[in-house]
This record gives structure tokens, C-alpha cells and sequence, in this order.
């Protein structure tokens, strides 16, 4: 088990850098999910740490050793890839043995861990397949199980769940959490999915464009996103964008409606407000031209435009609800729920 | 089939009988010859229907000298001269193109290009257009009338090692670094993983070199003297020499028989991989 | 064409590539270099004294009779060898894509000659037209053709193009096959229901679908027929008679070997790498082109 420093990390490609001075902390069984749009860089970071890429500038520690220079073999890692990367022409038996085998651990030992290994996995009865003869769900176990037989000092995950069907992958995600719970590892997990970010990260790292957005747990994230792009990517759906000016704790939105309790900022503003935190107000301000109602069973998802104006809105009710193209609803945000981003960098205005 | 004509069905298997036939003729003939006596095969019009001296040609041919009246070496011992040239180009083909396709995909090196390029411009200097200096370094190196000679200056091949370069780049990235993960060195890699993954590709071409090698002629016919380096390929040219003074047909078709009997073994019994080997080195 | 990951640098690459390298280099390179080198050269009768001439050799060749005859001569040899070839086994490949169950079986009956030396293919053919024993001069003198291919150089043209296409035959039925059962049946059920025959379809479907085939192996089977037919030539006719089968290659061979003309012999081999780089060239191209496709 081990912390994991990084410092002012660079990567450039030439003289395309493409992840810019990241910063982070993790502290021993800690499980943390680097998450971000495709070619964010979450994916190069992670293969940073594996030793998988080069660093080019700053520092990678796993415990108290820098391991920028050291082969991906002697940082003591193991990986779970997306496509899981085993080899075909050895059984599960032999994948999970393999990286043991190489390290000349007698063959008692890999026999105990791989047993071990299946046992916690319930892969025992498959143990003599090949990759091949596997369901998709039994592969991704191999994969894991492959990287438990190592036992080593940390887990990193490529977007191990994203080849899954939906079903299995929320099946997955919640045995990948308990088995992380359980055997205490201090694990990165990289992936594009917020959903899955937020159910598994202890913290999770926001990256965008190379840049840390935020990082944080995930109702930090949730209540407090740092930018607008962190407060859109975190959250299903996404979080209501309005322009407004603010001036002494009141925002006008651009067709004139005003709204109260807008904090301390001035000028022009991003209003941010969740699709759950818009409750359903005659006399409410934010009135929204219905477009279409996407009944979900458990709530409704109400789709339109700002009244009098282009701009998308998402409204999220409890329960069922009905609603004509083209009527008109009044909506009040909720007390504390209104979030003030900067108008130009996008950066969260506390209240 | 798309529409069911019986006309036509019948004309189709009529065709791809009688193109058999038209392929299967010379052979048929040769066979036939290897089973009658000398003095039947000198009497025209020759027989189209086999003979009963086909066990005492084989033996005569297989462990006597051959053509009586000649100085040539016994059958089985140009047999196995070609064996051995076949057996040396496939493998040695199959091995440096192995490890050099290994090393231009897998390692970033300087100079690398110009290796590739190198190993691409073997592609356009087959044999039959340096004959002459080629020899001379074969002979400058003393290699003349060798098993080395014979093989090793046509084992450089650019098509396998293009052929195992599409193979290994068809390897999933994830496959290296997975193995570097769990510590294996390249070595290990190779051994481990990639020869494991290639190997029906490694068949396939394997099946393809060894009737390329068998089959050789111009290249041993110059750089071999001595009786006993000859090639049972290069045996029929000299029988056919010798035949011009006395025919002895009968021996003549049963060492064509014999001569090409491995190959075409080789072809019908490893269709498959035949094919294949086939359709991926010409891509 | 590079993996994303790599193994560290070392001189292990270096080392696996060394092997191939080192047999390009002294078999491949130096020779070649040598070829082209004594191109420029022209010995004196004795080999005592050799003179550095420029391009008097090729112009030497520009100017041989025989030599253009040659040059002439296996240019119609190679597509001879390439149509007749070619088109047997597009009928023959043509009725097989046709054949449902059995297909195999004629598959298997008809790629094995592929499997045979030229030389020994070349030593087969001589023996059925040998105008003494063969069955086929026994046949022909029936319709009233005296052949002799020792003594008639049409006819010993003939041969070798027999032999070198019979040869071939396999290799070309094989891949128009492969051709033909890789288009889609459904486009060929379409045809036939918009009321194609089956020869309105080949001509009108099948034949056009596989034409990056056809272009294909035209350039393998001028390349077949330019070099691997060196054995057939040698086994059959040893360019006779009159040099009436003397191709190129065969010519290179002789005039090097049997005949010691250094200096022709080694400008011949460079005229024919210069043809070998420009079919090799044409083929890449067309490798290209097969990707879009």
C-alpha cells in the first residue's frame, strides 16, 4: 500500500503539451477516479503513473520513491485495461501466473495467490479457459484478477467497464468498489463516465483540456463545482446555464426576469442551476416554453427554452407530469441552489 | 447458387471436370510413364494407361543411381540435398524476418527506416538479375557447394518480414504493455507472446517457403559442382540431357514423380494454411 | 506503422535486424552494386585488361539485333503466358464460384500444380510433345501437324507458353476464386432478380467487382512469366531453337555464364532490375488503390 504524490506533472508531445502542471495528492487506499471528456488527458496520466509514458517534466512518487525513471515492471503497479489485454493463447490460469511466473515466485506461491485470486473473483471453474471461451463479464474479472495476484501498492484502471453492456457495467462497478474496500489498495480508475466517477471515487480529479478542473469528493464536486465545466460535467443531467447581470444580490436573466439571492457578485454573471433544483412555481421566475416531456417513471424530464429566448433548459420534477409543446411554466430555484460562475473565465463566484 | 438451372449444372461440373483433366494430364501422363519398363517407354504412341513396373522404377530409382550410364548421385541422397536447401531457406526465412519485423515494430531506434528500406529493396533484385556477381561472392566466400551456399543467400526475404510487421501491428498495443507490466523483457515478449500469437501466420508461410525452396533451380544449378550437393530438382534437366542419348523415360518420370511429390504433398495436405500463406504475402 | 509503446533503447534491435541486414548487404546490395558497376566495364578477349566505357555497353545492347529480338520476344511471351493462364482460370474459377457443395474438392484438384518447378512443369510438357514418344505430336500428326519443337522455333514457342501457364493456372484460379466468394451474394441474388442470366451477370457484375484482381495478377504473372520461367526455357528448349525461346533471363544467364560477356551480361541485369523496381512499383500502387477498395 502507498500514497501517491504528483508534481507539477507536464506531459508534451513535442511542443504540444497535454497535460499542464497537474497537481495531486493521494493518500494510501485511497480510491481515486481521474474523469474527463475523450482526449483530456485522464488516460495519458494514468499511463504516466504506470510508467507506460514518459514524464517530461515534475514528479511521479508512489510511498516515499520517485519512480519517474523506473521501468512499469519495479513500480510495483498492476493495470486493468479497457480491452483487458489478455493474452489468448494462455488460459485464465496462466494469464494471472504469468506476471508471477516472471518474477520467479515459487509455483506453490502462484498457485495459492491465483487460487486465491479466483476464489475472491469466483473465476475457479474457468481457471483452465481461454480468453476467448469467456462472457465479457468473466474477462473483465480475469483482467482484475490478474492485477490482484500481484498484490501490489497500487490499482490503476484504464476505463476498465466501458466494453461491458449497461447492466453488467453497473454489476461490475459495484464489485470493483467492494473488492477496492476490501483488499485496501490504493487505486487510480480513469474513465469518461461521470456516473460511474461518482459512485466509485473516494475523490475524483476533473480533467479538462490537460487542466485540473477540481479536485475533490463527489458531493464537494456536486454542491460546489469550481467551474462551469466541472458543474456540467458533474451531474445527470447537466446543469442549466443562463446569462445574467447581477447587481446588489439580484440577476436579471436575459428576457428580464429577475431572480433574488444572487450573492455578492456584480456585473455579468453564468448562472448556474440544477434540472432537480427548479421546483415547479406558477408565480416562479424562471418561466420555460415546454418543447417536449421525457417521462422517466420515477421523475420527468421537461425540455424547452428560456421563455422568449434560444436558450436550453432542462427542468427535472419528481413523479408524473404532462405538459403540451409550446405551454409556458413558471420554475423557482431552490433555497441556496443558484450558482454564480464568471461570466468570461467561467470560474465559481462564492456566494 | 442463385437460380436452380440443371442445364447449367451439369455444363459447370462438365468445365471444372474437364479443367482438372487439363490440369491433372501431365501428371497423369508422368505417373503413367512411372510404371512401365525402359523399353516400352521407347515405343510410340507412349501409354495412357498405367504399366506394372511402378514398385521395381521406384526402387531402382529411389536407392540405385538413377540412370544407368550417368555420374550423378543416388536419388535419395539428392532428396534429401533437397530437403535440407528447403527445410534451410523456409526456417531461416521465417526466423531473421521474424526478429527483424520484431525490432522494427516494437523498437524506436536510429537508422531504423533505412533498415526497412533496406529489407524492402531485396524485393526488387531477385536472383535471375544479379546472377553473376552474386555467384562471385558465393564463390569469394568459399560457400560454394554447401548447404550454406545454397541457403543462406536467399534467405533475406522482404515479404516475410513485411508479412510479420502487418501481423504484429495487428497486436493489440495493450498486449506490450500489459507484459511490461507484469516485468516481461523483449526477449520474454517475443518468446512469450508474439511467436504464440503468429503461429498459424508462421505455418502458413512456412508452407509457402518450403515449396519456394524446394522448388529452387537457377540458384543451385551455379553455385553447385559436386554430384553430391545436386538437387532432385536440378536432377531432371541433367536426365533430360542424358536422354537425348538414351531414354530411359520410365526412371526419368519416376524421379519427376519423386521430385515433386513433397511440395505438392505439402500444398494438398495444408490447404488451408496454403491459402492463407498465399493471400498474406501478396497482399 | 510504430506501436504507441516501446521497449527501452539498447543494441538489442540493432542485433535482431543485423541477420537480415547482413545478408541484404553482401547477397542483395553489394552484387547489385557490382552489376551496375560492370556494366561499365568492357574486358579485352583474354580478361586481361578491363576499361571503364560508360554506357557503351547498353548502347552496345541498344544496337544488338538479338538482343531487341529478345527483348521483344518475352514481352510476347509474358502476355501470352499471362492471357492464357488467366483466362482458364477465370472460367474455370468462374464456374466454381457457381458449384455449392464440392467446391473444395475442385479447389483442392486445382491449385496443386502451383506446387510444381518450373523446371520440373517445363520436363512434364517436353516429354508429352517429345515428337517421337509424346502423346500430343502423335495426336497431331493425325491432323496432319508435324511437330517438332527441336527443329521449329513456333512451336517450341508454344511449348514454353504451355508449360509456363499451366503452371500458373493455379495460382490464378485461386485468387479469382477468392475474388468471386468475397462479393456479397446478396448483390449477385439482386442481379438476378432485376433478371440477369448467370452470363449476363458475370459480364455485367462479377467480372467488374473483380477487376483489382485481374490488375493484380496481371502484374504477378508478367513478373511469373519475366523471371520464374528461368527453369522451363532451360529444361524445355535452353533458348533454342535458334534462340527462338531466348528471353531475357535466359539470355543474362547465357551470355553470362555459358558465353563469360561480363560486361553485356552484367548491363542486361541492370536493364532488368530497372524493369523488376518498375513492376514492383506498379504493384504497390495497386496495394494501395486495394485498401480504398
Amino acid at each position: 500500500m502507498a500514497s501517491i504524490t504528483l508534481k507539477d506533472l507536464v506531459k508534451a508531445y513535442g511542443d504540444t503539451e497535454v497535460l499542464h502542471h497537474v497537481e495531486g495528492e493521494i493518500s494510501d487506499g485511497e480510491f481515486i477516479v481521474v474523469v474527463g471528456p475523450s482526449g483530456c488527458g485522464k488516460s495519458t496520466l494514468l499511463r504516466m503513473v504506470a510508467g507506460l509514458e514518459t514524464v517530461t517534466s515534475g514528479t511521479i512518487r508512489i510511498g516515499d520513491k520517485v519512480v519517474n525513471q523506473l521501468e512499469p515492471a519495479d513500480r510495483d503497479i498492476a493495470m486493468v485495461f479497457q480491452n483487458y489485454a489478455l493474452y489468448p493463447h494462455m488460459s485464465v490460469r496462466e494469464n494471472m501466473a504469468y506476471g508471477l511466473k516472471i518474477r520467479k515466485i515459487s509455483k506453490d506461491e502462484i498457485a495459492r495467490r491465483v487460487e486465491e485470486a479466483a476464489d475472491i473473483l469466483e473465476l475457479r471453474p474457468y481457471l483452465d479457459r481461454k480468453p476467448r471461451q469467456l462472457s465479457g463479464g468473466q474477462r473483465q474479472r480475469v483482467a482484475m484478477g490478474r492485477a490482484i495476484v500481484r498484490n501490489p501498492q497500487v490499482f490503476l484502471f484504464d476505463e476498465p467497464l466501458s466494453n461491458l453492456d449497461a447492466k453488467l457495467r453497473v454489476q461490475m462497478r459495484l464489485e470493483i468498489r467492494k473488492l477496492q474496500q476490501r483488499l485496501g489498495v490504493t487505486s487510480i480508475y480513469v474513465t469518461h463516465d461521470q456516473v460511474e466517477a461518482m459512485t466509485l471515487g473516494d475523490r475524483l480529479m476533473v480533467l479538462n483540456g490537460g487542466y485540473v478542473e477540481q479536485f475533490g469528493t463527489p458531493i464537494e464536486l456536486y454542491d460546489r463545482p469550481a467551474t462551469t465545466f466541472v458543474a456540467g460535467f458533474i451531474g445527470s443531467p447537466a446543469m442549466n446555464f443562463l446569462p445574467a447581470t447581477v447587481s446588489a444580490g439580484m440577476a436579471t436573466l436575459g428576457n428580464g426576469a429577475q431572480l433574488a439571492n444572487a450573492g455578492a457578485a456584480n456585473g455579468a454573471v453564468t448562472l448556474g442551476v440544477r434540472p432537480e433544483h427548479l421546483l415547479q412555481d406558477d408565480a416562479g421566475p424562471v418561466r420555460v416554453t415546454v418543447e417536449l416531456v421525457e417521462q422517466l417513471g420515477a421523475n420527468s424530464l421537461l425540455h424547452g427554452k428560456l421563455e422568449g429566448t434560444d436558450i436550453e433548459m432542462v427542468v427535472s420534477q419528481p413523479g408524473h407530469m404532462s405538459a403540451a409543446a409550446g405551454t409556458v411554466m413558471g420554475f423557482a430555484p431552490a433555497a441556496g441552489a443558484l450558482h454564480l460562475f464568471h461570466a468570461e473565465t467561467g470560474k465559481r463566484i462564492e456566494p | 447458387m442463385v437460380e436452380n438451372r440443371p442445364v447449367l449444372n451439369v455444363i459447370t461440373h462438365l468445365v471444372l471436370i474437364l479443367g482438372i483433366v487439363i490440369v491433372a494430364l501431365p501428371i497423369w501422363i508422368t505417373f503413367v510413364a512411372s510404371t512401365h519398363d525402359a523399353v516400352r517407354m521407347t515405343q510410340a504412341p507412349i501409354p495412357m494407361l498405367p504399366g506394372g513396373h511402378f514398385w521395381e522404377n521406384f526402387t531402382q530409382t529411389l536407392l540405385g543411381s538413377g540412370l544407368s550410364g550417368t555420374e550423378t548421385a543416388p536419388v535419395w541422397r539428392m532428396l534429401l540435398n533437397s530437403l535440407a536447401m528447403a527445410l534451410m531457406i523456409a526456417l531461416g526465412k521465417i526466423a531473421i524476418s521474424l526478429i527483424s519485423a520484431f525490432a522494427i515494430v516494437y523498437f524506436k531506434f536510429p537508422f531504423r527506416m533505412m533498415f526497412f528500406w533496406l529489407i524492402f529493396v531485396t524485393l526488387m533484385l531477385p536472383v535471375e538479375v544479379r546472377i553473376l556477381p552474386t555467384f562471385e561472392v558465393v564463390a569469394d566466400l568459399g560457400m560454394l557447394n554447401s548447404y550454406w551456399g545454397l541457403s543462406i543467400p536467399l534467405i533475406a526475404s522482404a515479404t516475410a518480414t513485411f508479412m510479420f510487421r502487418q501481423v504484429f501491428l495487428t497486436i493489440p498495443d495493450e498486449m506490450l504493455e500489459s507484459a511490461r507490466i507484469d516485468g516481461a523483457g523483449p526477449l520474454r515478449f517475443f518468446w512469450d507472446i508474439l511467436i504464440p500469437l503468429s503461429r498459424t501466420n508462421i505455418a502458413a508461410l512456412f508452407v509457402i517457403l518450403f515449396i519456394y525452396g524446394w522448388n529452387q533451380y537457377l540458384w543451385p544449378l551455379l553455385i553447385t559442382t559436386d554430384t553430391d550437393m545436386t538437387t532432385i530438382v536440378m536432377s531432371i534437366k541433367q536426365m533430360l540431357e542424358a536422354a537425348e542419348q538414351s531414354p530411359q523415360w520410365n526412371i526419368i518420370m519416376m524421379t519427376a514423380l519423386l521430385a515433386m511429390l513433397p511440395p505438392v504433398f505439402v500444398v494438398v495436405a495444408m490447404q488451408k494454411l496454403f491459402v492463407q500463406g498465399l493471400t498474406e504475402t501478396d497482399k | 506503422m510504430l506501436k504507441r509503446v516501446h521497449f527501452p533503447r539498447s543494441v538489442l534491435p540493432y542485433l535482431l535486424v543485423a541477420p537480415q541486414i547482413l545478408i541484404t548487404l553482401v547477397f542483395f546490395i553489394w552484387p547489385a552494386s557490382q552489376a551496375v558497376y560492370q556494366s561499365f566495364l568492357i574486358e579485352d578477349a583474354f580478361g586481361l585488361s578491363t576499361e571503364f566505357v560508360w554506357f557503351e555497353n547498353f548502347e552496345l545492347l541498344v544496337d544488338d539485333e538479338l538482343y531487341l529480338q529478345s527483348f521483344g520476344r518475352t514481352i510476347f511471351f509474358s502476355a501470352a503466358v499471362a492471357l492464357l493462364s488467366m483466362s482458364a482460370a477465370l472460367v474455370l474459377a468462374g464456374f466454381a464460384d457457381r458449384v455449392v457443395r464440392g467446391a473444395t474438392t475442385y479447389r483442392t484438384l486445382m491449385i496443386w500444380p502451383y506446387a510444381v518447378a518450373p523446371v520440373l512443369a517445363g520436363a512434364l510438357w517436353v516429354f508429352m510433345f517429345n515428337p517421337t514418344l509424346g502423346i500430343f505430336p502423335f495426336l497431331l500428326d493425325m491432323v496432319g501437324i508435324d511437330w517438332n519443337h527441336y527443329l521449329n522455333g513456333t512451336h517450341a514457342m508454344m511449348l514454353v507458353i504451355f508449360a509456363a501457364a499451366w503452371k500458373q493456372i493455379a495460382y490464378n484460379f485461386l485468387f479469382y476464386l477468392a475474388a468471386m466468394q468475397s462479393i456479397p451474394r446478396s448483390l449477385i441474388e439482386a442481379a438476378a432478380i432485376d433478371g440477369a442470366g448467370p452470363v449476363r451477370r458475370f459480364i455485367d457484375h462479377i467480372f467488374p467487382l473483380i477487376s483489382p484482381t485481374t490488375f493484380f495478377l496481371l502484374v504477378i504473372n508478367a513478373v511469373y512469366a519475366f523471371f520464374d520461367t528461368f527453369g522451363i526455357i532451360h529444361a524445355v528448349t535452353q533458348g533454342g531453337p535458334a534462340n527462338s525461346t531466348t528471353i531475357l533471363v535466359y539470355k543474362v544467364f547465357n551470355d553470362g555464364f555459358v558465353g563469360l560477356d561480363l560486361g553485356g551480361s552484367a548491363a542486361q541485369s541492370v536493364i532488368l532490375m530497372v524493369l523488376v523496381i518498375a513492376m514492383t512499383v506498379v504493384q504497390f500502387r495497386y496495394i494501395e488503390r486495394k485498401v480504398e477498395y
